[in-house]
């Protein structure tokens, strides 16, 4: 045996000596056109010099949905989102106005819930629970979105030039210092006196100020990056204050402007609650997560009432928390570091 | 710098002056039945004779003047609705107190208590299960999720109602000189403010630790202590920084829920039932004190801005736009 392998080791080594010779000749005998010859130009290649397939939002939409929790509260806002407006056309569902009354005429209120057909019981006057929490979760959402879209874009726009161009700073720290300190209550009264109290009055009545925290808060960020020495550059350079602004410091903000935006919109539903307490929110006939919370705020006492109180109230924190981690995961997806593991 | 805080003053004078006057305004469109209790009954007579002691019926320009002579002779007017005929200044003084001292313990609490969670957090979403991070987020997610109103509630429910609360002796109300009664209002304030500092740092402290400069400290083995404190806080405390002066000028406000909750004579709501009420001198007066509040604290707030990150400057530079 040891023979043996000896003998073909040798083979072995004598065969590959013999196929570098033969590749050495070949090489040599090539003529020297044939080995420099010049290249092509060749336009794809030339393009292909330098190419990343890295794409800035589809690494943040992957980065985001490696993130468990937050894909499935995302798929339980969808959930809740969807059910808002199926709500009404499942069959077998009650008018969340309409005042149910037994055989001899009287309101059906405070009903516990699970019993007489009413899955969350009646109120103190004998409407349906359940509708009207949907009722009142698809106006809330409505008004949360609306405030919270426009409190973006005003906020945000406002915010970046109120931080970047330093002669608008007086004109933007003033016209805050003003708007800040008119007291939204008096606005909300005088607008409640010349409009019809309502949702869309809300709506505007929240966007009148509702911009103004936004608008701070990117200001401050926009104050603190904007003398970093790659603006400096970018100045230097004579780039445009649009193209600086756009490319250079929105960017950056990402995603902390990503997790307020998260915020602005339970914000806005907890804002309309706070209306309501001091008593110029939506009416009562137009249910909304406000008026239910506060009814039942002040039910609360009332060991035997408290489902009044604790059913919207958990409406309303399945919506937080779902805003709040959603915004939570995506702002750190956006963040550019913690796409390459 | 000096400079820069000058002309700001200088400008802030002038804010108010708009504000007082854009208010003044307001508060004279609200409709005239406000003003009294019974307007159905009142004679025609009666309601002008009431509006001419109120001074209401003299030309917008004349009040204004009138207001104006009143404010800078140190005068912050009378009540008119809310404590008929008592001094602002005396309605303002004995609250204000209250809500200021609450308040400063509540935030002190607040700052410490949130900035240390906050710090906490992010440090431990460098270490393998991640537990801190989880729990502090499971607290900020329920401070977020339940509206303020609600949970105040819950504090004084539990605090006071439980069988924890009982055996020491909690009481559901404020009492001025008992301090037992102070820590479940203080509580209610701070814990808002915990989750609020907490999450905020937790977010630019994680931005921050994952710079480059800081990947070369750790690959230069500073301790990791070291490099939270000395880098990694450092920068990202500073967007929080600029609302810091505010927050502590703001607890002058009080607070509307907690304070009607545990039923403490302090300065929240006084704004909103004054305004109700349309007490305009009261609304007038408490306006003029809040936008001072609210500009000194956003002065100060860039002022200790650029202490804290010497980059940061507002002074007019060459090349700067």
């Amino acid at each position: 045996m040891k023979k043996f392998g000896f003998s073909y080791r040798r083979r072995a080594e004598e065969q590959l000596a013999d196929q570098l010779n033969d590749h050495l000749q070949e090489t040599l005998d090539a003529s020297e056109d044939a080995l420099f010859s010049f290249a092509d130009f060749d336009a794809e290649s030339a393009e292909r010099t330098g190419y990343s397939d890295y794409s800035y939002w589809g690494s943040t939409l992957r980065a985001f949905f490696q993130n468990k929790a937050a894909v499935f509260f995302l798929v339980v806002m969808l959930a809740v989102l969807l059910f808002t407006f199926v709500q009404p056309m499942l069959p077998g569902q009650k008018d969340p106005l309409e005042i149910h009354t037994n055989a001899w005429g009287l309101p059906l209120n405070n009903v516990p819930p699970g019993t007489d057909g009413f899955l969350l019981g009646t109120n103190a006057i004998g409407q349906d629970l359940w509708s009207r929490i949907w009722a009142g979760t698809r106006t809330s959402l409505f008004i949360g979105f609306c405030v919270a879209l426009v409190e973006a874009v005003i906020g945000i726009l406002v915010g970046i030039l109120w931080g970047y161009v330093r002669k608008l700073d007086f004109f933007f720290t003033e016209l805050y210092n003003v708007l800040d300190n008119i007291p939204q209550t008096l606005l909300l009264i005088l607008i409640s006196y010349v409009l019809k109290p309502g949702v869309s009055t809300i709506i505007f009545a929240l966007c009148l100020t509702g911009w103004l925290g936004m608008a701070r808060f990117i200001r401050n960020q926009i104050i603190i990056i904007r003398d970093r020495d790659y603006n400096l550059a970018s100045r230097c350079l004579g780039i445009s204050t649009g193209r600086i602004m756009f490319k250079n410091l929105l960017p950056y903000l990402v995603s902390v402007i990503t997790m307020r935006i998260a915020l602005a919109i339970p914000a806005a539903i907890g804002n309309e609650v706070f209306v309501t307490y001091i008593g110029i929110g939506l009416p009562l006939d137009t249910p909304s997560l406000g008026n239910l919370i506060n009814t039942g705020r002040s039910l609360m006492t009332m060991s035997s009432l408290r489902y009044q109180l604790f059913f919207p109230v958990t409406v309303l924190a399945v919506i937080t928390i779902s805003f709040y981690i959603i915004g939570n995961a995506f702002a750190d997806a956006a963040d550019p570091r913690n796409h390459v593991k | 710098m000096a400079k820069y805080i000058t002309k700001r003053i200088f400008r802030s004078l002038i804010t108010m002056l708009i504000i007082l006057t854009v208010l003044f305004s307001l508060l004279r469109l609200m409709p005239v039945e406000g003003y009294f209790e019974n307007y159905d009954k009142m004679t025609q007579a009666q309601i002008q004779a009431k509006m001419n002691t109120l001074g209401l019926n003299d030309p917008l320009a004349v009040q204004m003047v009138r207001f104006y002579r009143q404010l800078l002779q140190g005068d912050l007017g009378t009540s008119t609705k809310y404590r008929i005929g008592v001094p602002i200044r005396q309605i303002v003084g004995e609250k204000i107190g209250i809500s200021l001292t609450l308040g400063l313990i509540s935030l002190g609490i607040a700052l410490t208590l949130g900035l240390s969670l906050g710090v906490l957090m992010a440090r431990s979403t460098k270490t393998r299960f991640r537990i801190g991070d989880r729990l502090g987020m499971v607290f900020i997610v329920i401070v977020q999720a339940m509206p303020s109103a609600v949970y105040h509630i819950l504090i004084q429910f539990a605090g006071s109602q439980s069988a924890l609360g009982k055996s020491l002796g909690m009481k559901m109300l404020f009492e001025m000189d008992d301090p037992a009664t102070w820590v479940l209002p203080i509580i209610s304030l701070a814990v808002g403010n915990i989750a609020y500092y907490a999450m905020w740092l937790r977010r630019y402290m994680v931005d921050e630790s994952n710079k480059d400069y800081i990947r070369l400290a750790r690959a230069k083995g500073l301790p990791s202590g070291e490099i939270s404190r000395k880098h990694v806080f450092r920068n990202a405390i500073v967007p929080l920084v600029q609302y810091i002066p505010n927050s502590i000028l703001l607890t002058l406000m009080g607070s509307l829920y907690v304070e009607s909750l545990y039923s403490i004579p302090g300065m929240g709501g006084l704004l909103v039932t004054a305004i109700k009420m349309q007490d305009n001198a009261l609304v007038q007066a408490l306006v003029l004190i809040y936008a001072v509040i609210s500009i000194l604290g956003l002065l100060f707030g860039d002022i200790l801005m650029g202490i804290v990150d010497p980059r940061i400057s507002f002074a007019k530079k060459e090349d700067a736009r």
